[in-house]
């Protein structure tokens, strides 16, 4: 039995006995599931047109499923990492709950059946996009990327930030500028968000041997970066307003929370020693996570319940 | 190791309940989307 050959770690009685229900959910990475629908729902509700309810629920299933399918395989690929680093050292697979074939076939068997399902229930460009955002994470980002460069999650991240594009295709049938533009603010928002996180742990992902930048280039050509990306994100998470997928209430918001991304990127880049820089960096990453979803949820109130707090100024039309 | 074996057991068990209740939950679906994609008017056509 698969079980009993497992043996990744000590954990040899939870391998025998296999794994909870609980555990193969884990497998699914929730958290970053609940994202990567909650931007996919966005790009669905703010496609031109309407979509039958039940179809857009089945989409967004599909491509929960899918993105958590993406999460099984990376765990199932990374769990010799996942065991040396204290933040992953308790999921299913390194600490021997799922042996790491089970991990492989559930998220191979989940990604097969989530592409197909959205084909059949909502079509194949949607159901593309999602294949590709799946083969782009595990094969570009997990196989390749991760071990190999400190841009990792610069280029990486291109996968995270697709959802949007694959809910706005799941309802048009299409694609165009504006589900770009969503793709755009994820794939610039994804690096100042995970280099936060990486200056906290940098000792780890070394022990790891994971080239995240503040291991390669060191802490405070981290902060640099994350500085100059957040200089390109405010300004960038106006962008929807100015072309239109976005009214008053979300220029007021962009700029506010752009604006406020910017001061805490400033913090990051200013405190450097002890615990001062911890708690900047810590502050910026929590705070990342809620831009992204107040950004999103203002575009969906917008779009979904019609309210836009007025016209933009004629300045945006000229 | 007759503890093992009985949470093994449990945990298998579970394991196929779960199964259970997602491919239920899955006829249901394909059954509802199917409706939905054929449309209301699917009865009412001419022969």
């Amino acid at each position: 039995m698969a079980e009993l050959a497992f043996s990744v770690t000590a954990g040899t009685v939870e391998a025998e006995t296999g794994g909870h229900v609980a555990d193969y959910f884990a497998l699914l990475k929730p958290r970053v599931m609940f994202l990567v629908v909650f931007t996919a729902l966005v790009g669905l509700v703010a496609a031109p047109g309407s979509m039958h309810p039940v179809l857009a629920i089945a989409s967004l299933l599909c491509i929960a499923v899918g993105a958590g399918a993406s999460g099984a395989l990376n765990m199932w690929y990374d769990a010799d990492i996942d065991a040396a680093m204290a933040r992953t050292a308790a999921r299913p697979v390194p600490s021997g709950r799922v042996t790491p074939e089970e991990a492989r076939s559930f998220g191979a068997v989940l990604a097969l059946g989530s592409v197909i399902c959205l084909g059949l229930m909502a079509n194949w460009l949607a159901a593309a996009l999602l294949a590709l955002t799946i083969g782009f994470y595990v094969f570009v980002y997990t196989m390749w990327l991760k071990r190999t460069t400190p841009q990792n999650i610069v280029i990486g991240g291109a996968a995270g930030a697709v959802p949007p594009m694959i809910g706005w295709a799941a309802a048009t049938g299409g694609l165009s500028l504006e589900p770009f533009v969503l793709f755009l603010i994820i794939f610039i928002w994804t690096p100042p968000h995970f280099w936060a996180l990486a200056l906290l742990r940098t000792r780890d992902y070394a022990k790891a041997g994971v080239p995240m930048l503040p291991v390669v280039a060191g802490p405070d050509a981290t902060r640099l970066q994350i500085l100059i990306y957040s200089l390109i994100l405010a300004p960038l998470g106006m962008v929807p307003a100015v072309i239109g997928l976005g009214g008053m209430l979300y220029t007021v918001v962009a700029s506010v929370l752009g604006s406020l991304f910017v001061v805490m990127a400033s913090d990051c880049y200013r405190e450097r020693e002890g615990e001062a820089a911890d708690r900047a960096a810590k502050n910026l990453f929590a705070y990342s996570v809620l831009y992204l979803f107040l950004l999103f949820a203002v575009l969906l109130v917008e779009q979904g319940f019609g309210i836009d707090g007025g016209a933009l100024p004629s300045l945006w039309a000229l | 190791m007759q503890d093992a074996e009985k949470e093994r057991k449990r945990r298998q068990r579970m394991r196929s309940v779960a199964i259970a209740w997602i491919l239920g939950a899955l006829v249901v679906l394909f059954f509802i989307v199917t409706i939905v994609r054929l449309g209301g008017q699917v009865a009412v056509r001419p022969l």
